[in-house]
């Protein structure tokens, strides 16, 4: 495990760099495929109006995946991470157009803990909605 | 009607050992547009201390709602699966999920709640590998929405 940043060099309140990710319908169909999860409120319009949500949604495994790109990319090492949580508050709902939605999410250093480790929160934006409640990462640093 | 509550604390019969393959591996990374070489480059993996390419933090969770689905259609509990939304999802690792293990996973109920007529289920899947030791411990919240008073 190597992360690329080194501990001393991080104080809370240090952001990490944040990033935009975009969905779409394809997004979603790609992720259905890979992580086995065919729940048709996330590729069938009809499907999800039908069961009350305003159209198809994200799955939410795949915003928290984003969400933890932020934290993996910073570190350098995905196998830096120890323990991330979140808490799904708001669907990322995801329009049948070519521009989808998109997922803004940003982190900051929240606590620094023994080990060498840091816990840092996200904040998962969707259409000026929080998306993603509680969202935070453990890391081990160099 | 209230999940009963003489489930909490059971434990299910661990799964068969899941596989985990650098390929499936590399199609996840790729489904989330994540292009850490940490995830297809073995020696990339290797340079960062890993013995084979690693998966991505919230890969093993395909294995541990899979694993989760014992419970979720024990027909004795009775959950409406129908009405079932994620609420909070989170992961602890001992070490990251790599390409090459035989993971299984030992699902346990670990709380049932009833809030407002709603069913708030917490599932927590230990996933080991082939040695017994310990990989990630996943805790999964389902909540089953009350159905609509007819």
């Amino acid at each position: 495990m190597t992360a690329k940043i080194a501990y001393e060099d991080v104080e809370v309140g240090t952001e990490l760099p944040a990033q935009t990710f975009p969905v779409t319908r394809a997004t979603l169909v790609r992720y259905a495929g890979a992580s086995g999860d065919f729940n048709p409120i996330h590729w069938n319009e009809k499907f999800a109006k039908d069961v009350g949500l305003p159209d198809v949604i994200a799955h939410g495994m795949f915003t928290m995946a984003e969400a933890a790109r932020v934290v993996t990319d910073w570190a350098g090492d995905p196998g830096a991470v120890v323990e991330y949580g979140v808490r799904f508050t708001k669907p990322v709902v995801v329009p049948n157009d070519d521009r989808g939605a998109v997922i803004e999410v940003s982190g900051k250093v929240a606590a620094k803990l023994d080990g060498n480790r840091v816990r840092v929160d996200l904040t998962a934006v969707s259409a000026g909605q929080k998306v993603l409640g509680m969202s935070r990462a453990v890391v081990r640093l160099a | 009607m209230a999940l009963d509550q003489s489930f909490v604390g059971r434990t299910y019969p661990p799964t068969a050992p899941y596989e985990v393959g650098r390929e499936k591996i590399r199609e996840f990374a790729e489904a989330v547009g994540d292009a850490s070489p940490a995830y297809t480059d073995p020696e990339a993996a290797e340079r960062l201390g890993h013995a084979d390419v690693i998966a991505p933090p919230t890969f093993v969770f395909a294995i541990t709602f899979k694993a989760a689905g014992q419970v979720v259609e024990d027909p004795q509990l009775g959950l409406d699966y129908s009405r079932v939304v994620h609420g909070d999802q989170k992961f602890a690792y001992s070490r990251p999920v790599r390409a090459g293990d035989r993971l299984t996973v030992t699902s346990t109920i670990e709380a049932i709640k009833s809030l407002a007529g709603n069913d708030i289920l917490d599932i927590r899947g230990e996933v080991h590998d082939e040695a017994g030791e310990h990989v990630v411990t996943a805790w999964t919240k389902l909540v089953a929405r009350a159905a609509e008073e007819g």
